[in-house]
């Protein structure tokens, strides 16, 4: 392979001595070709390894975990006082699936995130397209914005509490904070970097201003917008569960609240896991979204 | 179809707005200007101005193009060309001078510029008055030979298609001058061809008026009435193509004139192959 400028073909005899072991040549080959010696064939991705389907290697990882954990717990590495075992946190679930308290307990925590998402998905976008699209609404808006960003919401649990009490008010709040600024952002930077040949274009077509924001910057800007959502959604449950630990009588921060009374590591595992899977939910239907809105989009999806 | 040319309004160089009641009135010349015969103008540009900093890119330039001619505007890389167009386009408004242009004008640009989340049918559609028209962007879509595309996806098509989208989507607006900002210059030298005669065949049909910017002389000289070629900011050099269409590039008059405009660009070797 050294030497391509030779291209005399050996005869067919002699051209397995010249090509090394066998092996390294698919079967499909026709044997008849000669003159290819030195050619490196290019192998069919369909035949080059049959491999596990994907959907199959997925979820080894996780399961192993499950296996390790379930392992530490019968094997007494990690008491049963400390951690519940997998088995435990199933049958958990189940019984609090039965008596009603979880669907009760979901349902609270569902409203206040519900309605967090909407106050502050409201505010975020609201407040980001003002600040895209008119300066002197960036001027207005954005410095305020990005300065209040560099706050940790969480940090203003105490003065919410002191504003809003200790009731519903704070925990809907805290929601609708943690939401609004990654939606903000997202909405704000989609706005600002909406293709400006495509902006031209349209003007040249007489679009007014109105029908240039709905039908070129809007959906411009959509694809950084439902990044925003998916951001925000994360942070959505990650602020529920700071939320909820304030003084919460209700909802699945109030269920993890008395588990820890009790010691119930089972029932504190089983909260964790119906947060994933709510948050895992609605990931989902943000990706539906996506796909059914974003069709148009001529990314790349991975190979 | 009134031929009443739109001044554009110039906000930082000329405080007065407003359409010039002598634009209707045939276009009472400047000094010196002699107005062709047909009196219908599609531009008509006089003493236009447009520096970027202190480099000044249009000094003072005038311009006319009679109404359905087919003027080709050549130039070295940065000599303004592009800048001239997007000034006639109103996409460029710091500029001083007086310049006009229809109503009614179309761009096509180098890359097609087609919204990406927007069917290729409503892509050709944009920005007519009223409701998407789904019949005329079909009969637009057809003229370019696209009707079976009118329900894809701008992603899905090749790069002629796309450009032939854009050329529906300026033609559908019936424009009194079109503008084609080297609107060939991605595609391949095949779709290049087709594209070019398309253009031809449907400048003929339509007959706007159109100022096409390029480098490619021989892609000048087989479609303009008129060939331009710019200069340290002005229209250097103007010549009639007095030849027949369709028009073949073997033709001695047609490689004298090429030999001419290019030594004119700056290249004196004759090339033999474009």
């Amino acid at each position: 392979m050294t030497s391509p400028a030779v291209v005399q073909a050996p005869p067919a005899e002699q051209r397995a001595v010249v090509d090394g072991p066998p092996v390294a040549r698919p079967a499909a080959l026709p044997e008849a070709r000669s003159g290819v010696a030195h050619l490196v064939p290019v192998v069919p991705s369909s035949t080059r390894r049959r491999t596990v389907p994907r959907w199959v290697r997925r979820p080894i990882g996780p399961l192993l975990l499950l296996l390790l954990w379930q392992v530490a717990v019968w094997t007494g590495t990690a008491g049963t006082d400390l951690l519940a075992s997998p088995a435990t946190v199933v049958r958990t679930l189940g019984h609090l699936t039965a008596d009603g308290e979880l669907g009760g307990a979901i349902a609270v925590s569902l409203e206040r995130v519900g309605k967090g998402i909407l106050i502050g998905g409201i505010a975020g976008i609201s407040l980001a397209l003002l600040a895209g699209l008119f300066r002197t609404g960036e001027d207005l808006i954005d410095a305020s914005v990005q300065m209040l960003r560099t706050v940790p919401f969480v940090g203003l649990i105490p003065l919410f509490i002191i504003w809003f009490g200790i009731g519903e008010t704070p925990k809907v709040a805290l929601v609708a904070l943690g939401v609004a600024f990654p939606l903000y952002l997202n909405t704000y930077a989609g706005v600002r970097n909406v293709d400006a040949g495509l902006v031209e274009a349209a003007r040249t077509l007489g679009l007014s201003r109105f029908g240039l924001i709905r039908h070129v910057i809007l959906p411009g800007a959509l694809p950084n917008v439902l990044v925003g959502v998916r951001y925000s959604l994360g942070i959505a449950w990650l602020a529920l569960v700071f939320a909820e630990q304030i003084n919460a009588n209700r909802g699945i921060g109030q269920l993890m609240m008395d588990a820890q009374e009790f010691q119930r590591t089972d029932v504190i595992l089983a909260c964790l896991v119906v947060y994933a899977f709510l948050g895992l939910a609605v990931d989902a239907i943000v990706r539906l979204l996506e796909r059914g809105l974003l069709s148009w989009r001529p990314a790349f999806s991975g190979s | 179809m009134a031929s009443s040319l739109q001044r554009i309004v110039t906000p930082v160089l000329d405080p007065e707005p407003g359409i010039d009641p002598a634009a209707e009135a045939g276009l009472e010349p400047a000094s010196g200007y002699r107005p062709p015969a047909d009196p219908r103008l599609a531009v008509s540009v006089r003493g236009l101005t447009r520096a970027f900093a202190s480099n000044t890119v249009i000094d003072r330039l005038d311009l006319d193009v009679p109404a359905g001619q087919f003027v080709v505007l050549l130039g070295a890389s940065g000599c303004g060309k592009s800048t001239l167009l997007r000034i006639l386009a109103d996409l460029d408004t710091e500029i001083g001078g007086d310049v006009r242009v229809p109503a009614r004008r179309a761009v096509a640009f180098q890359s097609p510029r087609l919204l990406p989340w927007k069917r290729v049918w409503r892509n050709v559609v944009l920005g007519l008055p009223g409701r998407p028209d789904r019949a005329r962007a079909a009969a637009a879509l057809a003229e370019v030979g696209l009707e079976a595309r009118a329900e894809a996806w701008p992603k899905t098509l090749s790069g002629g298609e796309a450009q032939r989208t854009s050329l529906a989507r300026a033609l559908v607006r019936e424009p009194e001058l079109l503008l084609l900002d080297e609107p060939f210059g991605a595609l391949d030298a095949l779709t290049r061809l087709k594209a070019q005669d398309l253009v031809w065949r449907l400048w003929r049909r339509h007959r706007p008026a159109v100022l096409l910017v390029t480098h490619d002389v021989e892609e000048a000289l087989l479609l303009a009435d008129r060939a331009l070629v710019m200069k340290d900011g002005v229209i250097a050099h103007s010549v009639d193509v007095d030849l027949s269409r369709p028009r073949d590039v073997g033709d001695p008059t047609f490689l004298a004139l090429r030999a001419d405009l290019l030594g004119r660009l700056g290249v004196d070797a004759p090339r033999s192959v474009a």
